[in-house]
């Protein structure tokens, strides 16, 4: 184990996985990822493997269209030896609210405006896309064709292999256990197999985010929150688009492997790291989505699993430095949503952990946003 | 008499048509635990759940790594314990017809 570092990560998802590369590209290549368990074993490897530019903030509407452009270089941009499995069926978001019919209108008129070619469709429009679906309760739908799927563990993957080749250092199965600070300054990172001096840490460590922080001596406002997923058996290709709703409370896909995947947010679930499953959201489960797309019924479950959403105040990333740790960077608190901005989180996080300009501006996604009560409310989480 | 190549074709996971010379494959690439090769392969993810991959799986990473059976780490049992139609859960039956 390297005994020193320009730049620790702590945390081998998405984030850490695609700023090692990132800095590496950059010329930054005495770099080192830990994680203590293995790669994408948190909140990546267990998310809903959804990407979609259709949101209702700017920053999140940029930093989502500007991660599947890159989403579609990928394979090549890493020169990864599998597929990362991108499939870009659109996403088709539906509304059952009258507040949300008018939420639609004014995320697709912002998306339209940033160059995302979303629109707003009819019940009867959206049966064209998806004949099955039931639209008894539909309002509205907003559709995005560019939004889609890619395979998590691929992604990672291919981050991973190609930062290794660019010379950074991967240490799974290692768990950090102190962060030296000196005069509020970092000076190490402590491992279980060893210690490593270094300047700069990024705390990238998803749902163990906030204990990581905690070893800085600092608290970060964010809330780890179980979110649970089913998957089917794989049939033929039935489904382009993810379907999502807020109002009905689910998101389900099919993968292009042939599983559907689907998940819903329990309104009564506790914070906590809690990453197993539960009878309650079987049921649920099943019964939304048999409503609203009857022909699953006779599809059959084979695992469900849980990860989790780390929810921020706002629901928006927060990114950057920590003004009262010299060399503590964050890329935390994704609230559900940190896939689809891996892409984008690991060029920022490199170009401003290397004190470069910043591919945009990262000012407003700040830790201390909070204090100024400086708030950007993401409107359209599921 | 199998030679090696013969072993290499032998399917471990029957329900995403996985050879033993690609979990090999797998191994020799670093993907040394179950729930790194299932994530990179789909090995335990089909319809048999891990039923009948699981073991072989486990024997071969043994073989592999020289690792005692008893430090294999095994995954999260993931429920249901058997496939089940979306529309029976729904509508509570205890037993698919």
């Amino acid at each position: 184990m390297k005994n020193s570092a320009e730049v620790v990560i702590v945390g081998g998802g998405i984030s850490g996985c695609a700023t090692a590369y990132y800095l590496a590209k950059l010329g930054c290549t005495d770099v080192v990822v830990l994680e203590k368990e293995y790669i994408a074993s948190g909140a990546t490897g267990r998310c809903g493997a959804g990407v979609r530019a259709q949101w209702g903030l700017e920053l999140n509407c940029q930093l989502t269209k500007m991660s599947c452009e890159m989403f579609e270089e990928l394979d090549e941009e890493l020169d990864y030896d599998g597929d990362t499995e991108f499939k870009q069926g659109g996403y088709l978001m539906l509304a059952t609210k009258e507040k949300e019919v008018e939420q639609f209108k004014k995320n697709v008129e912002l998306q339209n405006k940033l160059g995302i070619k979303s629109e707003l469709l009819t019940p009867t429009e959206a049966l064209r896309i998806v004949p099955f679906l039931n639209t008894d309760s539909v309002l509205a739908c907003s559709f995005h064709q560019k939004d889609g799927h890619l395979n998590p563990f691929y992604v990672t993957d291919a981050y991973m292999k190609a930062a290794k080749r660019l010379g950074v250092e991967f240490y799974t199965h290692t768990a950090v256990k102190d962060i030296k600070v000196d005069k509020g300054k970092i000076e190490g990172v402590v491992t279980e197999k060893g210690e490593i001096v270094t300047n700069k840490v990024l705390n990238a460590a998803g749902g163990w985010a906030k204990e990581i922080g905690k070893l800085a001596g600092i608290e970060l406002p964010l809330t780890p929150e179980r979110r649970e997923i089913l998957v089917t058996e794989p049939v033929g290709a039935l489904l382009a688009p993810m379907i999502i709703s807020t109002s009905l409370n689910f998101y389900c896909q099919q993968v292009p492997h042939g599983s559907f995947i689907m998940g819903r947010g329990n309104p009564y679930e506790k914070e906590g790291l809690n990453q197993a499953s539960s009878w309650e959201f079987l049921t649920n489960m099943s019964k939304t989505i048999t409503q609203v797309l009857p022909v699953l019924s006779r599809i059959r479950v084979v695992r469900q699993f849980a990860g989790m959403y780390i929810l921020s105040p706002d629901a928006a990333p927060i990114y950057g430095n920590v003004p009262t740790v010299e060399g503590l960077y964050l890329a935390v608190g994704f609230s559900g949503h940190g896939f689809m901005v891996g892409p984008m989180t690991g060029l920022l996080m490199a170009q401003h952990i290397l004190g470069k300009e910043t591919e945009i501006s990262i000012d407003s996604l700040d830790l201390g946003r909070f204090d100024r009560g400086e708030l950007i409310r993401e409107p359209s989480v599921v | 008499m199998e030679n090696k190549n013969d072993q290499d074709q032998v399917i471990v996971c029957r329900c995403e048509d996985i050879t033993l010379g690609e979990i090999r494959e797998l191994i020799n690439k670093g993907y040394t635990t179950i729930d790194e090769i299932k994530r990179i392969s789909r090995c335990c993810f089909g319809p048999c759940q891990g039923n009948s991959c699981m073991q072989l799986l486990m024997a071969e990473l043994t073989r592999q790594t020289g690792k005692n059976i008893k430090d294999i780490k095994m995954p999260t049992f993931r429920p249901p314990t058997q496939n089940i139609k979306l529309g029976v859960l729904a509508r509570g039956e205890e037993n698919e017809k």
